[in-house]
């Protein structure tokens, strides 16, 4: 790992942002021993952490562990420093699309991409449309063929979807636009 | 039944999983309020909560989404969240509205609507606890064998550690009707969220353990408090022993005798042999 390359403001900015002091973690590991996706993490979430101190962004951003971690909240029930992990997670994946890192987990991000479009065009979720798109994106037309169709024979899968009316306020709220992050999802694919 | 109550006006966020793929959720929530005199006003014109995409990306955008919601409260009326995840975004942008005036002021600009960062966010537990379930008349739930699970609902970030606990409540409330709770050591595993559908190779083990936990803790069927973890413990799991899942708000209305049998057509592991030899339906 290059250690020579280190931004020292990274730290005080990811605190600044996620609102959580990762300088009091104690290095305990109880967070990655609790986390039920550390198998799909690389490096556990205390490495993160520590990457983070040490101002090694680039490893940092481009781990799969920010993208893996689905800010279920099991590690801070058991984190003795009352770190907020899932939001440290949340503000290192917003970091990662606005600093270009390389994305470690590039299907993880599309399916965001296909929610938020989805909440863009109707103000609310349409699930089919988004497994659709989703398994378009990711050229995987044939897997989960079967979940997805057991979920039409149970009419779990509106086929259309429902939309708000005041989709303006939904535009608002998209078009604010103070995260670069957003605006960069955005260029990328035509949505969200 | 009993001498007409008060009815009690409550609004509701349903949520775009409740509103879609869990709709037996909501209409059995619906169903059993109703027979207990909780009349549910759905919040016009609600919007999805951002789910787990927006304060993946954006936090701001997540804030936003989750605020527009809370602007359509009517006035002093609490707020009734059916989805755990939703709870979770809708409270925790009233605490931040709480103690962040500036961004209040501007939502509130923006809506044109105001909104009570004080109002009451609950969930389906809090309000099942101010009911006397063993008043309600009903065929019980003749000693369902069940495991309780609440995912991910009981955990909860630092900031929200004062919130109330769920803890137990399920055990609790379904005892009351009959069923017997069987402790076990999965209650409070995630379920796999939305990694499901990006990564079904690392969900499916993990759906299979909770699964064959309850198997082996000698469950007749798992009793889940959250939509989201319904389905994914109906859709990954591989394993061949099927265990039916019921949403707790079906548990309830089985127990006051209130069901629609277009309720368990819609479950992907079939409730109705195990709930016809309970003699809770009948057909
Ligand atoms: S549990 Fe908390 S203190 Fe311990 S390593 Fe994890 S973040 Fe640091
Ligand atoms: S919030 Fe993230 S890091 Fe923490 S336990 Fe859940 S998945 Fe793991």
């Amino acid at each position: 790992m290059n250690v020579t390359r280190r931004d020292s403001d990274f730290g005080k900015k990811v605190i600044e942002r996620s609102g959580t002091d990762i300088n009091r973690c104690l290095h305990c590991r109880c967070c990655g021993g609790g986390c039920p996706f550390i198998a799909a993490m690389d490096p556990p979430p205390n490495n993160i952490i520590r990457l983070v101190q040490l101002g090694m962004k680039k490893q940092a951003l481009e781990s799969s562990t920010i993208w893996s971690c689905v800010g279920c909240h099991t590690c801070s029930i058991q984190c003795p420093m009352a770190i907020d992990i899932a939001a440290f997670m949340d503000v290192l994946r917003g970091l990662a699309i606005e600093e270009g890192a390389k994305i470690a987990e590039p299907d993880i991000l599309g399916f965001h991409q296909e929610v938020l479009g989805s909440i863009r065009r109707y103000g609310r979720t349409h699930k089919l449309e988004i497994m659709l798109r989703y398994k378009l994106k990711t050229r995987d037309f044939f897997g989960d063929m079967n979940v997805g169709l057991k979920m039409l024979a149970r009419r779990k899968l509106d086929l259309l979807p429902s939309k708000v009316k005041a989709m303006a306020e939904i535009r608002k709220a998209f078009e604010r636009g103070k995260s670069r992050a957003l605006q960069i999802v955005a260029e990328k694919g035509e949505n969200p | 039944m009993n001498a007409p109550k008060n009815r009690v006006d409550i609004a509701y966020y349903p949520g775009c999983s409740l509103a879609t793929t869990a709709k037996e959720n909501n209409r059995s929530l619906i169903r059993f309020c109703n027979r207990v005199e909780i009349n549910l006003v759905e919040l016009p014109d609600w919007n999805c909560c951002g789910s787990s995409s927006a304060h993946s990306i954006d936090s701001d955008l997540a804030l936003d989404l989750a605020a527009r919601n809370l602007s359509l409260v009517p006035k002093g009326m609490s707020l009734l969240v059916a989805c755990p995840n939703c709870l979770l975004r809708l409270n925790g942008a009233r605490l931040h509205l709480k103690n962040d005036p500036e961004a209040l002021k501007r939502l509130e600009a923006e809506f044109g609507r105001s909104i009570d960062a004080d109002m009451k966010i609950l969930h389906f537990f809090e309000l099942l606890a101010t009911v006397d379930l063993k008043s309600l008349e009903g065929p019980g739930l003749k000693g369902l064998r069940f495991v309780p699970y609440y995912g991910c609902m009981m955990a909860r970030p630092p900031g929200m550690m004062d919130e109330r606990p769920e803890q137990g409540q399920m055990e609790a409330a379904l005892k009351s009707l009959g069923a017997e709770p069987i402790r076990w050591g999965y209650a409070s595993r995630c379920c796999g969220t939305f990694l499901s559908v990006a990564r079904p190779d690392v969900v499916t083990p993990m759906v299979d353990d909770i699964i064959k936990g309850a198997v082996k803790a000698g469950a007749e069927c798992i009793i889940t408090a959250c939509a989201m973890c319904h389905m994914n413990l109906e859709v990954r799991h591989t394993i061949s022993k099927k265990v039916p899942i019921l949403h707790f708000s079906e548990a309830l209305s089985l127990a006051i005798g209130e069901s629609d049998k277009d309720w368990f057509t819609r479950h992907l592991i079939d409730p109705r042999p195990l709930l016809r030899s309970k003699r809770l339906i009948s057909q």
